[in-house]
């Protein structure tokens, strides 16, 4: 374990802290975005189409316009001031890029085509059935083979020395193809929009990772000044990367209640989440290493194919982490981006890092066999000491040590390398392991704090919490400072009225808004201590604000305890204040002198453990440790909860998701609960976190870097590593099935 | 969903006078699900949950009543039909969750229609959308040639593939359950294996009642002296899923002898497939390895797979040879 000293830490940094927000959602207080309602509200629901390509011969509306309680109906046809996003504006990102209803083309099934908005939900239902849609259908192309039809240019990246050459002369090369498929964001809480006008300034009620760049894109899509945008994120049911950017329900929900100037609600029911409001696209990757015998790495070519949609372009960038993960001289990634008739793809959790990983430490397991090698001896000896791909030193990378730590934890000494040679309780076992890796940075960000005169802190900033544990650590950091009691700290967050703040993804939320907070309520604390020595009421008057210090809410002398001291709001009345505000900034780590040269990366590494019932071909994952050196963590209860949430999700890949496109129209055919399967409690195994817990002060003050994307990287090449152990059967096309396993050679346990 | 009539119905005659017209309700479970995707649009809801059905009691020859009301997990954690019919229990508790499992109803659950998702989408049977022959005789099936990984190998025919769903059912099978109905023309008893229909060219009819007749209760016959049952479920999750292949066994063995067997499968039949074949191949063998594994082959002599659903056939056999072997441990 690290030792380390926090400049600005006490206690509460660092611990594990419960989430302040708990009791809200636990008790069903919190209001989600379709939880708001409103005098006057009405309902919208979208209609989608029933072919993945082709255009809409006609559409008669004539029925719904008839039906019982509809307001509007909206369609291509008379749908106005819905605008383009301007492309290659930094400022603001879209989902999908063509505004809905922008024509008579059908790009993707499920693309909406209509929306009705009707005095109750049931009618907007009614009216939706009664449109009547005739096509001119084309077969749409969902093949899942990304090779076939790619007619566009392979961008190659990241090369260094000759990769073809070492490959060519190499004494051991592996080289094998791995496809990871389409696998759809299943948050709890679905996506939704409550639109509500007041003149010419509109308020959406949202579930948003960055409440502030849906502001800045709605402004420029709906033509109106960004400052009469407001969107209010205030509780939000997880995202997972597919609530990042607006989606076209925001736009449709905001016009048409534009248009009838009423409120309009607007949600997407599960099946709908399956089309038009993101997935992880599918991914076929082919991986080339050389090696010595001795199990030195000569040569990685990473060359993949990334599906997007017709009209977005969306690249998984499946060899981020390749270039760096180990040290290897010659090198080359590649990417194929591919369009087919879906959706927009959309970020999910670890976003090129986890397909990526899976095809690269699954080739490094297929090398360890080959060589004969142990995998874990493997990964330790092409170990990188320096970031090769950009040729910097890493600000903090201890993957060896995540790696020892697990060998120890789960016992891999005990491990025998041959097939099915592992048994337990009439199961076989098998064991894997692999390596995660993630990006860090630092963000810009602003907050504000308050010391008011009731004797609570208030801080303000417009990022929000998707269910991470945002809010609480800026509580922490409030007490830290304060030592007021969390009881007495208000956070307000998830609303574009507060201080600028960053979208919460790639995992760089909580390394951005802790220096911003810092500073604010230093900023804050320093101005208070400062009145205290003014004010003449005060016992402090006349002393220096340096001899001040603030702790368990009171103003004290620094040599004296904080029970000789007075109420902070004590001395904001004597002085007449209504309160005292302090304001933080974020730097970006891209401004930062010093952190620009460093590469700037979290590490970890998994290690499954599977059982296997050959007569049954039944595999069920029965342990999982999880090693990680993601810097300082702030809140370990928080924190591991992420970890923990990710090998779920990691569980879930490898054996479970992917959607599945009927070729013939294009349907996600499994687009429900029942038939998109995701982990049950059932499913899940003993799940180990271990953090090191080493601070990167190149990140920021604190040591903290960001944990929500790397828990899921590695999680899936650990486990069909495992299955492979056991089974003899080597998956490279996810997830993992009883197809697969039943051709397994082991017949008996 | 479509508009309906609500009918509560607060005796059986009433529930009969009523059920002409339109459909029963009991646990909702399954048809409540179904009206919100517009494949069931019954113009009246007959709710016969007031109906005295609700018991599990003990026949003087032995066997069981159960109410067609009886909940499935009332039913699963009956203390009778743990100890005497353990098979039923176990498919009971092996299928969906444990709030559906407290709605779904003994009834409600042999009527529970497939899983297969061109059936289940709204368009299928209507022009422009899938082919359903099951909604819509004529418009052909879209699963045929469709992702079909979930589909039946059992009892299929050119107009269907769709897999009966339930656990129950396939213990029922195994147990040689009776089931009893009440219609406007009076009651009557079903055989078990009479009550689902093979999909043939009428894959709309699924299975034996009239038009308004009532499932009122199950009756299990006396159990088999000396027979233990197991009922294994096969599926890529732990839990809440359907089937890819399960297995419901009884058997009685004697002197190393198979004397009685019964053996029926789940998730890969399109309804609940009873297995004369298997039953032959273990009346009377040695209660070994070869005999299950030639029991398991009988079974699924006549299977017919699609492209998606070939495992189905190997991932069924192994299922029966482990349910016999723990039935036979």
């Amino acid at each position: 374990m690290a030792i380390d000293t926090l400049p600005h830490a006490n206690g509460v940094i660092g611990a594990v802290v419960p989430r302040i927000d708990g009791p809200l959602k636990t008790t069903g207080t919190a209001r989600y975005a379709v939880d708001h309602d409103f005098p006057g509200l009405v309902h919208a629901v979208a209609v989608q189409s029933t072919i993945g390509k082709g255009r809409i011969r006609s559409l008669d509306t004539s029925a719904a316009e008839a039906a019982p309680g509809v307001l509007l109906v909206l369609h291509h046809g008379n749908l106005h001031g819905a605008y383009r996003l301007f492309p290659h504006v930094q400022e603001g990102t879209i989902s999908e890029a063509r505004p809905p209803f922008d024509d008579d083309k059908i790009y993707y099934w499920g693309q909406y085509i209509a929306l009705v908005v009707a005095e109750t939900l049931e009618q907007a239902r009614a009216g939706a059935a009664a449109i009547r849609v005739e096509y001119d259908a084309e077969t749409p192309d969902v093949r899942t083979d990304l090779s076939e039809g790619f007619t566009g240019q392979r961008e190659s990246s990241w090369r260094r020395g000759d990769p073809d050459k070492a490959l060519a002369t190499a004494p051991i090369v592996v080289d094998e193809t791995y496809s990871t498929p389409t696998e759809t964001h299943n948050p709890m809480e679905m996506h939704g929009t409550v639109a509500v006008w007041q003149g010419d300034r509109v308020t959406l009620y949202e579930c948003s990772q960055g409440v502030v760049n849906h502001r800045m894109v709605m402004a420029q899509v709906l033509g109106i000044p960004v400052e009469n945008v407001r969107v209010v994120s205030r509780f939000i049911g997880s995202g997972f990367g597919g609530k990042l950017f607006p989606w076209p329900q925001s736009t449709l929900a905001a016009v048409a209640a534009r248009q009838l100037n009423r409120p309009v609600k607007l949600s997407v029911d599960r099946r709908m989440m399956f089309t038009g409001v993101g997935h992880r696209p599918r991914t076929q990757q082919r991986i080339r290493l050389g090696a010595t015998p001795d199990g030195k790495l000569t040569a990685i070519r990473h060359d993949f194919y990334t599906e997007t949609s017709i009209n977005d372009d969306f690249v998984e960038h499946c060899g981020e982490q390749t270039p760096f993960l180990y040290s290897c001289p010659n090198l080359e990634v590649s990417t194929a981006m591919v369009r087919r008739n879906v959706g927009a793809p959309a970020p999910m959790r670890g976003p090129g890092a986890v397909p990526g990983l899976f095809a690269l430490e699954s080739a490094m397991d297929e090398l360890a066999i080959k060589l004969n090698m142990d995998p874990l001896e493997l990964r330790l000896k092409n170990d990188a000491e320096r970031d090769e791909g950009t040729n910097k030193p890493f600000s903090s990378r201890h993957l060896k040590e995540c790696y020892l730590t697990g060998a120890e934890k789960i016992g891999w000494k005990q491990r025998t390398p041959q097939v099915g040679s592992m048994k337990r309780d009439g199961k076989v076992i098998g064991w894997g392991l692999a390596g995660a890796s993630w990006a860090a940075a630092r963000i810009p960000c602003t907050a504000t704090v308050e010391l008011t005169t009731r004797g609570r802190v208030a801080v303000r900033c417009a990022t929000q919490d998707i269910g991470t544990g945002t809010y609480t650590i800026f509580a922490q950091v409030m007490q830290a400072r304060t030592g007021v009691s969390m009881d007495r700290i208000d956070v307000f967050l998830g609303d574009t009225s507060l201080p600028e703040g960053p979208t919460s993804g790639g995992s760089m939320a909580t390394s951005a808004v802790l220096p911003a907070a810092t500073n604010a309520v230093n900023q804050a604390v320093d101005r208070l201590l400062h009145i205290a020595t003014l004010v003449s009421d005060s016992p402090f008057k006349g002393a220096k604000a340096e001899s001040l210090a603030l702790s368990e809410g009171r103003i004290h002398a620094k040599d004296r305890p904080a029970s000789s001291g007075v109420a902070f709001e004590d001395v904001l009345r004597m002085a007449n204040l209504s309160g005292i505000t302090g304001e933080g900034k974020t730097n970006p780590s891209w401004e930062d002198p010093k952190a620009r040269e460093y590469s700037l990366h979290s590490f970890g590494a998994h290690f499954a453990e599977v059982e296997w019932e050959p007569e049954i071909a039944r595999i069920r994952v029965s342990r999982i440790f999880s090693i990680f050196d993601c810097g300082r963590i702030i809140n370990k209860g928080a924190g591991a909860n992420q970890i923990l949430g990710a090998a779920v999700m990691g569980v879930g890949m490898a054996l479970f998701e992917e959607t599945v496109h009927d070729p013939r129209t294009g349907q996600p055919i499994n687009g429900s609960f029942a038939d998109y399967l995701v982990a049950t409690s059932a499913d899940l195994p003993d799940l180990d976190v271990t953090f090191l817990d080493y601070p990167d002060y190149i990140v920021n003050e604190y040591g903290a870097r960001g944990i929500g994307e790397i828990g899921m990287a590695g999680v899936a090449p650990a486990i069909t590593a495992a299955v492979y152990h056991a089974t003899g059967v080597r998956v490279r096309n996810l997830p993992i099935r009883i197809e697969d396993l039943l051709q397994s050679k082991i017949r008996e346990a | 969903m479509q508009t309906f009539q609500y009918v509560k119905a607060s005796g059986i005659e009433k529930a009969l006078a009523s059920g002409g017209s339109g459909k029963f309700i009991a646990g909702g479970t399954t048809l409540v699900d179904l009206m919100k995707l517009s494949v069931e649009t019954p113009s009246t809801l007959v709710d016969i949950n007031p109906l005295p059905l609700n018991k599990i009691e003990k026949l003087p020859n032995g066997g069981l009543r159960i109410g067609a009301m009886v909940r499935n997990s009332d039913l699963a954690w009956n203390e009778d039909v743990q100890k005497s019919y353990a098979v039923l229990s176990q498919a009971l508790l092996s299928g969906a969750s444990p709030q559906l499992r407290n709605m779904a109803t003994t009834g409600g659950n042999l009527m529970q229609r497939t899983r297969c998702a061109y059936f289940r989408e709204p368009s299928a049977g209507i022009p422009g959308g899938y082919g359903c022959n099951k909604r819509t005789p004529g418009t052909g099936c879209a699963a045929m040639d469709g992702y079909n990984r979930v589909h039946a190998i059992l009892g299929t025919s050119d107009h269907c593939i769709a897999t009966h769903p339930s656990d129950m059912c396939v213990a029922m099978a195994a147990l040689e359950a009776v089931i009893h109905v009440e219609g406007p023309k009076g009651k009557r008893t079903i055989a078990f294996e009479d009550f689902h229909k093979l999909p043939g060219d009428t894959p709309q009819i699924e299975n034996a009642l009239e038009p308004g007749e009532l499932i009122t209760h199950v009756d299990l016959p006396k159990p088999v002296d000396g027979a233990r049952s197991v009922y294994l479920k096969l599926r890529d999750r732990a839990s809440y899923e359907f089937a890819l292949a399960s297995a419901a066994v009884v058997v009685h063995v004697e002197g190393g002898h198979v004397r009685y067997a019964r053996v029926a499968m789940g998730g890969v039949g399109t309804k609940p497939w009873r297995s004369h074949e298997a039953e032959h191949a273990l009346t009377g063998k040695p209660a070994d390895a070869h005999a299950f594994r030639a029991a398991a082959e009988a079974a699924l002599a006549k299977a017919k797979p699609r492209q998606d659903n070939g495992f189905k056939v190997e991932l069924a056999k192994r299922c029966i040879v482990r349910s016999l072997k723990l039935a036979t441990a």
